[in-house]
C-alpha cells in the first residue's frame, strides 16, 4: 500500500482553499484556524468510577500548539487520561481546564482520534468527514467541498465514496484523522492511532501527521506505546509512569534520530519504561 | 440464483403440490384420511370463481389494512420503547417490568382487553395486530442498541454532536440490521393475529372469509383463504426482508461465491493465531456474532 501519496504533498495549497471555502459565507465554521487550546490537569486522579484508579494523582500543562506524546506501558491509564482531557470521564479528583475553564463534556473543541473502527460504517468515507460540519451545521455545498479537501489532504481523493469496511486498516486511519481535522478542533487527542498498522505504514502516517498538522495550530496529545514515535513526534515526551516530562531535543526531524542528544532521552525513556 | 437453484425452489411446491393432488384424487386412507380432504383442482377452482369476485378483494383489503395499520404502529412504539429502555435507566426502571409482564400474553388473548376498551372491533383487531409484533421489534431493537459499538458515540461526541445527533447518527442506523430482525419476526406473528381476530371478531377479511366457509362446510373456500393468507404473508414478509436488505447494505457481506461456512471456519481458525488474543479472550472473540462489524475497541483501563 502506498502510504502517502504525492497528492498530499500539495497541502498549503489544500489549507489555504479549505480556509478560503470556509471563510467565505458561513460564520458557524470561523475562517481561519484558531489558536490550539491550553489543556491542563490539576492534581487529577484518572480512574473509572467503578474500577481501579491510576495511583498517581497527574499534574500536566500542556501548552496552546504544543504535540506532547505520552509513552507508557500498556494499560497503565493512557487512554483513561485521553477520555478524561476529552470530557468523556470525569476526573475521580481534581480539576481538567481547557484556557482555564472547566472541561465538563466532550465538545468539538477536543477531537478524540481512536485506535481503530471509530468510523462509522454505515457512512461512507465522504459522510464520516462531513460528520463534525454537519453537526456545525455547514451548508451542504462548503461541507462537501471541505470533505473533499480533507480526502486530498490525506491522499484518499478518489475514495470519498466507499465505505469504511472496503478501505484498508492505515486508510481507514487516514480518514479518522480526516474526520477529527475536518471540524477544526483547538486540540486533538490521539489514542495510539497508528498502533493497529504495520511499521511502514506507520512511518508514512507520521509524516503525514506531521504534514497536515502544520498549519492548524492545534494542540496535540499524542498517546502511543513506541517510543521512536513518541520520540520523532512530540515536542516534549511525558512519561506516564514516572510523571517526568521531557523536551525532546529535534521534534519531527528523522535526520536526528542518530544525533547524541537523541539517543540519550531514547534510552532515558526506555530506562524508565 | 443460478438456474439450478431456482428450479429447485419452483420444483419443490410444484411436487408438494402434485402429492396433494395424487393422495386427494385417489381419496388414499391410510390412517390419514384424505376423502374428504379438496383436491389441488377443486381448491384452484374455487380460487378462480372468488378471484372474480368482489368480496374477494374487500376482505384482502380489510386484511391488508389492518395490518398495515397494526404493524407500523408496532414498528415504531417497538423501536420507540425499546431504544428508550436500552438507553435510558428510567425507561429501563418504568417500562422493563411492564414490558416482561405483557410480553408472554398471547395478543389473541387480549381479544377481552379489546372488546372492553376499544369502540370497534375494527379498533380492536387493528390493536391485537399491533400488540403482536411490538414485542418482537422492542426486544430486538432494545438487544441492537445495547450491543452498539460505544466508540462510536463516542467519536460523535467528540466532534461536538449532542443526544439527538447521537441517536439519529449512531444508535437508529447502527441498531436497523437487529431492528429489521424484529420486523420480520414481527410481520409473520402479526398475520397470525390478524387473521385470528378476524375469525373471532371480524365483519370482513380473510380470516373472517375463512371461518365463514369452515361453518357452512365449504372446505375448498377454507384453502382458498388459506392459500390467500400463505401468499399475502410471503409477499409482506418479502416486503420486509427486502426493505431491511436496502437500509443495511453497509453491512460487510461475504464475497460472492464464497461458502458462508468456509468463511466461517476460517476466521474461527485464525483467532487463535492472533498475538492479541488471550486464552481468556479466545471463547469471546469466537462467540461474539458480527465481529467484523463490531469488534470490540481497546478495552477503557480501569
Amino acid at each position: 500500500m502506498s502510504t502517502v501519496s504525492p497528492s498530499t504533498v500539495s497541502a498549503e495549497s489544500a489549507e489555504s482553499a479549505a480556509s478560503a471555502g470556509s471563510a467565505g459565507s458561513a460564520p458557524a465554521t470561523a475562517g481561519p484556524a484558531s489558536a490550539g487550546a491550553e489543556l491542563a490537569l490539576h492534581g487529577v486522579r484518572l480512574g473509572h468510577p467503578d474500577g481501579v484508579a491510576v495511583p498517581r494523582p497527574v499534574d500536566l500543562r500542556i501548552a496552546s500548539g504544543e504535540l506532547l506524546t505520552v509513552v507508557g506501558p500498556s494499560g497503565c491509564g493512557k487512554t483513561t487520561l485521553l477520555r478524561t482531557l476529552a470530557g468523556l470521564l470525569p476526573p475521580l479528583e481534581g480539576r481538567v481546564t481547557q484556557d482555564g475553564e472547566p472541561v465538563r463534556r466532550p465538545g468539538a473543541d477536543r477531537a478524540l482520534v481512536f485506535q481503530h473502527d471509530a468510523l462509522l460504517p454505515w457512512r461512507s468515507v465522504r459522510a464520516n468527514v462531513e460528520l463534525p460540519l454537519a453537526i456545525r451545521r455547514t451548508p451542504r455545498a462548503e461541507r462537501r467541498r471541505s470533505a473533499e479537501d480533507w480526502l486530498e489532504r490525506v491522499g484518499l481523493g478518489g475514495h470519498a465514496g466507499k465505505l469504511p469496511h472496503q478501505l484498508s486498516g492505515g486508510q481507514r486511519q487516514r480518514v479518522q484523522l480526516a474526520r477529527a481535522l475536518a471540524g477544526r478542533p483547538r486540540a486533538v487527542l490521539m489514542d495510539e492511532p497508528f498502533g493497529a498498522l504495520d511499521a511502514h505504514t506507520r512511518a508514512g502516517m507520521q509524516d503525514l501527521l506531521v504534514e497536515i498538522l502544520r498549519g492548524t495550530g492545534a494542540t496535540v496529545v499524542f498517546v502511543t506505546h513506541d517510543v521512536d514515535e513518541a520520540l520523532h513526534l512530540g515536542d516534549r515526551v511525558a512519561l506516564f509512569a514516572s510523571g517526568e516530562v521531557l523536551d525532546v531535543p529535534h521534534p519531527r526531524s528523522r535526520d536526528a534520530r542518530q544525533a547524541p542528544e537523541t539517543a540519550a532521552l531514547r534510552r532515558r525513556v526506555l530506562d524508565s519504561l | 440464483m443460478s438456474t439450478g437453484r431456482r428450479l429447485v425452489r419452483v420444483a419443490s411446491p410444484l411436487a408438494a403440490l402434485g402429492l396433494w393432488q395424487l393422495l386427494t384424487s385417489l381419496d388414499v386412507n391410510l390412517w390419514l384420511r384424505f376423502e374428504q380432504f379438496p383436491t389441488v383442482v377443486e381448491v384452484a377452482s374455487a380460487l378462480a370463481d372468488r378471484v372474480g369476485t368482489e368480496v374477494y378483494w374487500q376482505d384482502l383489503g380489510h386484511s391488508l389494512r389492518r395490518i398495515s395499520v397494526g404493524f407500523l404502529l408496532a414498528a415504531v412504539l417497538g423501536v420507540a420503547a425499546g431504544t428508550a429502555v436500552a438507553r435510558s435507566r428510567w425507561a429501563a426502571d418504568t417500562l422493563g417490568p411492564l414490558v416482561e409482564v405483557v410480553r408472554p400474553i398471547p395478543a389473541i388473548a387480549l381479544v377481552p382487553v379489546a372488546i372492553l376498551l376499544l369502540p370497534t372491533n375494527e379498533q380492536g383487531i387493528v390493536f391485537i395486530t399491533c400488540a403482536a409484533a411490538l414485542f418482537p421489534v422492542l426486544v430486538s431493537t432494545r438487544h441492537a442498541v445495547r450491543a452498539l459499538n460505544p466508540v462510536w458515540e463516542e467519536a460523535v461526541l467528540t466532534l461536538g454532536g449532542g443526544r439527538a445527533r447521537v441517536l439519529f447518527s449512531v444508535v437508529l442506523p447502527g441498531a436497523l440490521p437487529g431492528i429489521f430482525g424484529g420486523l420480520s419476526v414481527g410481520i409473520g406473528v402479526s398475520w397470525i393475529c390478524v387473521i385470528s381476530a378476524e375469525m373471532i371478531s371480524g365483519e370482513y377479511g380473510v380470516g373472517y372469509r375463512t371461518w365463514q366457509d369452515y361453518t357452512i362446510v365449504d372446505y375448498p373456500g377454507v384453502f382458498v383463504g388459506m392459500a390467500t393468507i400463505g401468499a399475502l404473508g410471503w409477499l409482506t414478509s418479502t416486503a420486509v426482508e427486502s426493505l431491511g436488505r436496502r437500509v443495511t447494505a453497509w453491512l460487510p457481506r461475504p464475497t460472492a461465491g464464497v461458502p458462508v461456512g468456509g468463511t466461517v471456519r476460517a476466521v474461527r481458525a485464525a483467532v487463535p493465531l492472533a498475538p492479541s488474543v488471550t486464552p481468556s479472550g479466545t471463547s469471546r472473540a469466537t462467540s461474539s456474532d458480527a465481529s467484523a462489524v463490531l469488534r470490540p475497541e481497546k478495552e477503557p483501563v480501569p
